[in-house]
């Protein structure tokens, strides 16, 4: 905790600094010129991590904790379909990601859905996805049977 | 400029035609400004959940920004008659 706050304050230390040299007229473009640097990497990360694994959610919290009640239905929904192991990245861990991944994705809200590198949407469109069988089916092109449809099976 | 549920109605209607819309203020359940939406366009016609989703992403990108939680359903003519019927 005492670690989080330092980081904090010398966040704002570096943003006044910042701030007070660009009277000076040098380094105004430096700052603007390392964000898109960074945001740049950051997209190709991005482009990387997506792939990366055949599902990949981000969202606010974990699967074991999610922070929100779009996420968490997200994380039960693949639960119900019996999906374990996907790549969650926590959003709310990383301001950069948290934005960048709204960039990547062109979408503005968190969480965020992704199978085999394609973007399938949001909590809503997931849910949809759920409620008409589309899931069941994306998730067989992935290579993942559904456990619903173990448990139809299993009622027959 | 506050966003309000009348502002978003009236943009969904004018910029993707849509014939039907319900604006559901939700911000008392959560912390900052929240809306769910129903919008029926034939725009929609013919075009992927995502896509759909994606226009209406675009419609409202400036409001967007100062909305935390948005919530939407995109039908066309034909899927809002089928849905009231039911």
């Amino acid at each position: 905790m005492n670690g989080l706050i330092r980081a904090g304050v010398s966040c704002l230390r570096t943003g006044a600094a910042h701030y007070l040299t660009r009277p000076a007229g040098g380094r105004v473009l430096s700052a603007p010129a390392r964000f898109l640097c960074a945001s740049a990497d950051q997209q190709k990360d991005l482009g990387t991590m997506v792939k990366k694994d055949k599902v990949v959610v981000f969202m606010k919290g974990t699967p074991a904790q999610p922070m929100c009640g779009f996420s968490n239905a997200v994380v039960q929904i693949l639960r119900m379909h019996g999906v374990d192991n996907y790549a969650a990245y926590n959003v709310l861990e990383d301001q950069d990601l948290r934005q960048g991944v709204k960039e990547f994705s062109n979408w503005p809200t968190i969480p965020q859905v992704y199978f085999n590198g394609e973007f399938v949407g949001g909590c809503d469109i997931l849910l949809q996805m759920h409620q008409n069988g589309d899931l069941v089916d994306e998730l067989k092109k992935l290579g993942i049977e559904s456990a619903l449809l173990d448990a139809e099976k299993e009622s027959k | 400029m506050a966003v309000t549920a009348d502002h978003i109605r009236d943009k969904l209607i004018k910029e993707l035609a849509a014939v039907h819309v319900d604006v559901e203020d939700t911000s008392p359940n959560r912390c900052a400004a929240s809306y769910k939406v129903l919008v029926v366009s034939p725009q929609f016609e013919g075009k992927p959940l995502l896509q759909r989703h994606r226009m209406v992403n675009t419609c409202l990108a400036e409001e967007l920004k100062e909305i935390h939680a948005f919530e939407q359903k995109t039908l066309t003519p034909e899927q809002w008659e089928k849905q009231k019927s039911q």
